[in-house]
């Protein structure tokens, strides 16, 4: 491989990594809490999409506009989503949970072909994302530089969020003990609803700049990212926010590497993630930065 | 910023002696098919402490458990200051001004020891008052105030136990109720719990205190009530029952 295809894959990677990465930590963050694995995840990821292509096509926004205005929207349908389908089963055995969280990512994904309809969408995007940059003599289109940069702008207010904030401070008492967590006065249901819209906006993010990489849009575009941005959280360890980083941008290298030296088998991309998930649950369940497995009471 | 002036603690206004600030009357609580609680009935005095002894599984915790609203009564009224709190969600009853210590210390070791006490001020927003009650806090559990920014979790057991009792302070209770904190702790540190807890009876606060060391509780406290099988069996000043013949055997580990 020579240095300039390097430097080309390495942007690739990095971006598609951070992508994992947004909507890894979503997956976390609600685990984190509520020991849910919440499957319509990876369908707020298509909402956000949608939400920026009708916001960009009916009132002609600005990308950046477009961009903070889905995120908002999709912050208020993870909070919804939370309200309508897992709150009524918040004291229900945890199968009942999860059994709903299929039922949602299933109605998401369905309501959308009706709605929306199932034809692919074309993608606007902006000029910056199209533009190349000579980076180290290598050709870089703008969306693999933009996104990672705006991933970690994102990660970056996450963390403020989580650790110098009145609320992350909650978030973070809830997902060690939601109890003691109520005896402090604190209205918990309140704040696994700000986790969903804290998640969700990023899932929202991250299927914007999905689109702004892969430019059409259709209803099904958020099963397989979000597979595998699952995956992403499993390997780094599930619950935490860092795991979920480092597995993001560690399955995105993978893939981007897997498909860089065999690009004859890249249509096996997919299946070599979902074989380092199986790895991981077999040999280390609790990932590379998960603390280990406590059964929670 | 240890140095702040001593802020009104927890006291209640001397023109509400004789009403009770916490009541119970004849509260039910179920687990399932278990009849946990069957007719509690009991009263705090504001400035009181007040003792709930008896073995495990009497229902100590569970009193405790339905007055913090994590548990529902099936029956029967809880009332602080009058007002009818039974039912409510957890966090209503917190801000309405009932704190919980509660068994097992539960502090967040993730969190920092000056986190865990302001998750304790959590609902409150008079950032003022706020510092104060840190202040406050410090000044008597000193060395929280030294391992301010450790994690809960590296704390020893006594150190918890402190965290946990300064944390529910924080929310600047009416009634602080406190689940066996001294349980699992060694003598010494057993005894600085006491000696804090009667402090803030000094101050004024009103405790409402389970505990296994039967003996402990009874010299602190000014009322007591003994609790079998879901039921108050016997009740009276602390002092009498401490002389009691049957408290002394059952409890006391006396002849």
């Amino acid at each position: 491989m020579s240095f300039q295809t390097f430097v080309q894959q390495f942007f690739n990677g990095v971006s598609l990594g951070s992508l994992y990465a947004l909507i890894a930590i979503g997956y976390t963050m609600v685990y984190g809490i509520l020991r849910l694995i919440n499957f319509a995840h990876g369908d707020v990821f298509m909402v956000g999409a949608y939400l920026f292509f009708y916001l960009v096509a009916l009132f002609h926004l600005p990308w950046y506009l477009a961009l903070a205005g889905a995120m908002l929207l999709a912050a208020g349908v993870g909070m919804l989503i939370d309200r309508a389908a897992y709150r009524p089963v918040r004291e229900a055995p945890r199968i009942s949970a999860l059994i709903t969280a299929v039922g949602v990512a299933f109605l998401l994904e369905n309501g959308a072909i009706v709605a929306l309809g199932a034809r692919p969408k074309a993608f606007p995007r902006p000029a910056v994302m199209t533009q190349v940059y000579q980076i180290s003599g290598a050709n870089v289109l703008g969306v693999s530089f933009w996104v990672p940069v705006l991933a970690l702008v994102l990660l970056a207010l996450l963390l403020l969020l989580v650790y110098r904030t009145k609320v992350g401070m909650a978030m973070r008492a809830v997902a060690t003990d939601m109890e003691a967590t109520r005896l402090m006065g604190v209205d918990v249901d309140r704040v696994i609803s700000y986790t969903f819209a804290v998640g969700s906006a990023l899932a929202a993010a991250g299927g914007i700049m999905w689109a702004f990489k892969y430019p059409q849009i259709q209803p099904l575009m958020g099963v397989y990212p979000g597979w595998k941005a699952f995956t992403a959280a499993v390997v780094g360890g599930i619950g935490s926010i860092a795991g979920a980083t480092l597995g993001g941008f560690l399955i995105g290298m993978v893939e981007i590497l897997f498909v860089a030296f065999f690009p004859m088998h890249s249509g096996y991309r997919d299946a070599v993630i979902f074989a380092l998930l199986i790895l991981f649950l077999l040999v280390r369940p609790t990932g590379i930065l998960g603390a280990p497995l406590k059964e929670k009471v | 910023m240890r140095n702040g002036h001593v802020t009104a603690p927890l006291a209640e206004p001397a023109s509400e002696t004789g009403a009770p600030l916490l009541e119970l009357e004849n509260v039910h609580v179920s687990y399932g098919a278990i009849h946990a609680l069957k007719g509690v009935s009991l009263r705090v005095a504001p400035g009181q402490i007040v003792t709930l002894i008896g073995a495990n599984g009497a229902g100590k915790s569970t009193t405790l458990r339905a007055i913090t609203g994590l548990v529902r009564p099936r029956a029967g009224a809880i009332r602080l200051r009058g007002q009818e709190i039974g039912g409510l969600k957890p966090h209503r009853i917190v801000q309405l001004g009932v704190a919980m210590a509660p068994e097992g210390r539960r502090i967040f070791p993730n969190l920092t020891v000056a986190e865990n006490l302001m998750m304790g001020a959590y609902h409150r927003t008079d950032a003022a008052r706020i510092a104060a009650d840190l202040d406050r806090v410090y000044r008597l559990f000193p060395r929280l105030y030294e391992r301010r920014r450790q994690s809960g979790g590296t704390l020893s057991g006594g150190e918890q136990q402190m965290l946990a009792v300064g944390r529910a302070l924080m929310s600047n209770p009416r009634i602080l109720c406190l689940d066996e904190p001294s349980l699992g702790l060694a003598p010494a540190l057993r005894q600085e719990v006491f000696r804090a807890l009667a402090q803030l009876h000094q101050e004024g606060c009103t405790l409402l205190l389970v505990e296994q060391n039967a003996r402990a509780a009874l010299k602190l406290a000014q009322y007591a009530y003994v609790l079998e099988t879901g039921r108050v069996v016997l009740e009276g000043p602390a002092h009498e029952l401490a002389e009691d013949p049957q408290v002394r055997r059952a409890y006391l580990g006396e002849g």
